[in-house]
């Protein structure tokens, strides 16, 4: 048995029955961290010397039997959320030597619930971007096919570079747009965006605040589970921090009787011949477990991505005003106040970052509110109103989580290219439901595709148990070490 | 009268426009939890949260005591209370502003305090309602600080993010037969010490030009007299006397006046009021205007009040200086000067209410020592129950006004006691025994054959003479009525 290939189901077992120890399990980790990572790149920061404290800690806790419900599990933190101490860089020049003074509400429940942090992984810089490459350190791996250099994903690429790879046995993520969906998907991992509201944004570096959700990947369906228990809850200080209590289903979800929906204006995107064929073979096995297939119509679903476009980088222009080499981060200083703002600014921020500030500021500007945002706002409305009139004639909608499976590093797209890639993803960040990434199999290529399965707000516990049926259907290998063809 | 002024080509009249800010008492600020106390003497950028600071993922929280305390300030000037108002973000860069954005309520939209209105006195002494479009919530911005070192710059976030309410006078353009705004810089002045007595009033603000917590922009503009409509106008920005902005104001006026009357016009320009010279320079043209790039704050929801959050309000609602100045004058005969004076503060109006105690007669004596004493020795701390006591004495014949006053500058240089205390141990007792006055009056007569001779030809004015011959040898001890009743007798 190798200890990088247990689930975090099946480590807890072992931990629990003395097994293993949270330090033999941390210690393979960051062997396999040591052995792998420059390679995967999915780490900006590794935190080896807390993780080994953490994890004699957590033992001693086993051996007194006051272990928490995630005791001695290795985490991957998306080097978004401030970490006491421990440097959050949003994977961005300006924030390279940031060091917070203050632990965000998600790191601070999943180290209260007993996980061991790894590091702080990868991702695009300030979260914008859907293959990593934005990051000022450097893009992911995708841990499968390692000779070609795929993608991972983006932004959270970092994050299912990681657990994919064995380099962690889960991590956080930020979905934005589809930003844990799309990396899991193509990483074969579960990765899931839960309700907007479940769970707290507070400390986690903003890039569009109505649409930013956090959220989890894993290698299993009960995983991602159990993490989403440790990190979902109210918190005060987030006002759009929801009073719901999450709790985990006990009993098999039953199909018979329910309403599976599949929206009408997807069926002629154009996606792969594959995930065509994987997204048909599934939805016939949830039919033979009595699940009822609809078809439903969301009218609007194609304007999401240009509603998006508008919205995210609106909301990211005045998020990041902030970065201004004032307080901290870089100072680039210049004859004047001004000049310092601007070179500290075109010397701090990417490319890709720069763009999406100047779209938002445009999109803003009083002149093209009314006709830009306003506009997309109404569009946003007018897909959640689709949706909801949608969830009165179904209880899930299911739709592929890309159109294809990971991609080279190096392919040549256009930043109009890479915002098409979001296309199955972005819908669910401008309504706030809850949608879950989980494997659906391989292409012939032998890479994983991953179907979304969509709820109606606060429905993530029976979204992760419908994802539960689909996985097993998949039955897809994505133990690490078989990933990595050792 | 409406206020104008003369110029080449005929009269012209103003239309003024205020902007108040004025801080918010509140213990924390409007969306941290740092201390909003900024004042000079706290050390720099110790009251600063890591929201206040913008670290990377903060985030906003409403402080209810702020709103509450907007609805307070609402319902003082009769304005309606928005159900349903959202949080915008106003966006420019500078370094006392360290999101880049300042968290307001959209200009658009009703914010949480609607229209009002609030009465001053017109220039023509009558009541002239000022009407008010809204007063909305707002962060308040750092300082910047020059004047620390030969090259750099400082900033000071304390009051970064402490609650503003600004309260906008409202120019009804589109039914002008409902309008009533400020005309001239004397009613400037009254609108804005009567939103400060308010604030004080409420406890909402101490309105404290000198200290900053009450800050103004200006609007002008000006047009003919007889005319309907409006002229382009300009806005001043920052005023922090009284003083400065009448004088801002008639500047601005006269400088209008005279590029219309040279064939020019006047541009939406913000104006700098240079405050040595007592004169506006354009600050901003219009073409430079800032675009602030409102938009809804995502990180908040929106400001729901509910019916119940207002009516808990009102209920606490204290008196207005308006309503207790009537209250002095009808219920306790007043004159409007006195009811003006003891209604400056709650200090001041409180201590007057103590002092009366409720015992109306007493009223009128305490206003005169008051204003025309007590305000002259603001070192003096009198106790209110000392003052009834003094009054009362008087009143009731116990000792007489120059009495009194005696005992007053005895408790001025420090003599301890109460007054009656003191009229006892240096022995001031008015004579009110008639036996007494009489053998007093009959001295006095009898020394003077020639002025009681006098009087009994018509001079009546001597009576006076004979009072103050009787008061001095008395050594002013006699009650003055007494003796004036006995000496009429005794010279008829």
């Amino acid at each position: 048995m190798n200890l990088i290939d247990l689930t975090l189901t099946e480590a807890l077992e072992q931990l629990r029955t003395k097994k293993i120890s949270a330090t033999e399990l941390t210690r393979a980790y960051l062997d396999r961290t040591k052995k792998f990572g420059a390679e995967l790149n999915c780490y900006i920061t590794i935190t080896p010397e807390r993780a080994l404290a953490d994890a004699a800690e957590s033992d001693k806790r086993y051996a007194n039997d006051t272990a928490r419900m995630l005791e001695g599990i290795p985490l991957g933190m998306k080097d978004l959320f401030a970490t006491r101490g421990i440097r959050t860089t949003a994977a961005s020049k300006i924030l390279e030597n940031f060091v917070p003074e203050y632990e965000s509400t998600i790191s601070q429940k999943l180290a209260d619930a007993g996980t061991i942090l790894l590091g702080k992984t990868n991702l695009d810089e300030f979260a914008m971007g859907t293959f990593s490459k934005t990051s000022f350190f450097g893009a992911p791996v995708n841990p499968y096919q390692r000779n070609h250099k795929l993608t991972a994903g983006g932004s959270s690429g970092g994050s299912t570079s990681a657990v994919a790879g064995g380099l962690a046995l889960i991590a956080t993520g930020t979905d934005t747009g589809g930003s844990i969906r799309f990396p899991a998907a193509i990483t074969g991992l579960v990765g899931m965006k839960p309700t907007y509201g479940l769970c707290s944004r507070w400390g986690c570096t903003a890039f569009a605040s109505s649409l930013d959700t956090m959220g989890q990947i894993a290698r299993t369906v009960d995983d991602a589970t159990l993490m989403l228990s440790a990190m979902a809850g109210h918190d005060p200080k987030d006002s759009t921090s929801a009073n719901f209590d999450f709790k985990i289903a006990t009993t098999p979800l039953n199909l018979k009787g329910l309403k599976i929906g599949i929206i009408k204006e997807l069926s002629d995107v154009k996606i792969s011949d594959d995930m065509k064929n994987l997204f048909a073979a599934r939805i016939s096995d949830l039919k033979s477990l009595g699940a009822q297939i609809i078809e439903i119509s969301i009218p609007n679903i194609l304007d999401a991505l240009a509603a998006y476009y508008i919205i995210a980088p609106a909301e990211a222009s005045s998020n990041l005003a902030r970065y201004d080499g004032m307080r901290y981060g870089i100072r680039e200083t210049g004859h004047d106040l001004i000049d310092t703002y601007m070179k500290t600014r075109a010397t701090g921020f990417g490319e890709e970052v720069q763009r999406r500030m100047i779209v938002g500021t445009a999109v803003l500007s009083s002149e093209s509110y009314e006709v830009y945002f306003m506009q997309a706002a109404r569009v946003r409305r007018m897909i959640a109103d689709s949706f909801n009139l949608a969830f009165k004639q179904c209880d899930f909608i299911v739709c592929p989580s890309s159109s294809g499976p990971a991609m080279p590093l190096n392919s040549d797209l256009t930043p109009l290219e890479y915002y098409a890639l979001d296309l199955f993803t972005v819908a669910m960040n401008l309504v706030g439901v809850p949608a879950a990434s989980v494997p659906a199999g391989r292409s012939t290529d032998g890479l994983p595709l991953g179907i979304q399965v969509v709820g109606k707000m606060f429905d993530d516990a029976r979204v992760l148990q419908m994802a539960k049926h689909i996985e097993t259907f998949a039955g897809l290998d994505n133990r690490p070490t078989s990933v990595m063809g050792e | 009268m409406i206020y104008t002024i003369k110029g080449k080509t005929g009269d012209w009249e103003l239309v003024i426009g205020l902007e108040t800010h004025i801080e918010v008492l509140s213990k924390s600020k409007l969306f941290s939890g740092a201390s909003a106390d900024y004042n000079p003497s706290v050390p720099a950028n110790t009251q600063v949260s890591m929201v206040d600071a913008a670290m990377p993922g903060m985030l906003p929280v409403l402080n209810q005591e702020c709103v509450n305390q907007a609805i307070r300030f609402g319902l003082a000037i009769n304005a309606d209370i928005t159900r349903r108002s959202i949080f915008a973000r106003k966006q420019y860069f500078y370094p006392d502003l360290p999101s880049g954005y300042q968290i307001s309520q959209p200009p658009e939209l009703p914010p949480v305090v609607g229209r009002g209105w609030i009465e001053i006195e017109s220039d023509n002494g009558g009541i002239k309602k000022v009407l008010i479009e809204r007063a909305h919530l707002e962060q308040d911005a750092g300082k910047n600080m020059h004047d620390k070192h030969p090259t750099k710059s400082f900033v000071d976030l304390n009051r970064c993010g402490v609650a503003l309410l600004e309260i906008v006078t409202f120019l009804d353009i589109k039914n002008p037969e409902n309008n009533s705004f400020i005309t001239s810089p004397d009613e400037a002045e009254r609108y804005l010490r009567q939103i400060r007595e308010i604030a004080r009033a409420t406890g909402v603000s101490n309105a404290n030009m000198e200290e900053g917590s009450m800050r103004c922009d200006v609007n002008v503009s000006i047009r003919k007299v007889g005319e309907k409509t409006f002229r382009t106008r300009t806005e001043t920005k920052n005023m922090v006397s009284f003083k400065f902005i009448k004088t801002a104001i008639e500047f601005e006026a006269r400088r209008q006046i005279e590029l219309y009357e040279n064939g020019g016009n006047v541009s939406q320009d913000t104006m700098h009021y240079n405050q040595d010279s007592g004169t506006t320079s354009v600050m901003r043209s219009k073409e430079d205007a800032l675009d602030y790039r409102y938009f809804p704050d995502p990180d908040l929801l929106p400001l729901i009040i509910t019916d119940e959050q207002i009516e808990k309000i009102r209920k606490t609602m204290p008196e207005l200086p308006a309503t207790k100045r009537a209250r002095y004058m009808n219920d306790l005969g007043l004159s409007e000067y006195d009811a003006g004076r003891l209604t400056e503060s709650v200090e001041i109006s409180n201590w007057f209410e103590s002092a009366v105690g409720g015992v109306q007669p007493r009223a009128k004596g305490v206003a005169n020592w008051m204003i025309s004493e007590l305000f002259a020795h603001p070192e003096f701390q009198m106790k209110p129950t000392d003052l009834a006591q003094l009054v009362d004495m008087t009143r009731d014949g116990e000792i007489n006004g120059k009495q009194a006053k005696d005992i007053f500058i005895k408790m001025l240089d420090g003599e301890s006691g109460s007054p009656r205390d003191i009229a006892n141990k240096f022995g001031m007792k008015q004579v009110t025994d008639t036996g007494a006055i009489t053998k007093i009056v009959d001295e006095v007569i009898a020394a003077n054959p020639d002025q009681v001779a006098e009087y009994k030809n018509g001079k009546v004015g001597l009576l006076g003479f004979f009072v103050g011959q009787i008061m001095k040898k008395s050594g002013g001890t006699t009650n003055p009525a007494a003796v004036n009743e006995v000496l009429r007798e005794k010279l008829s």
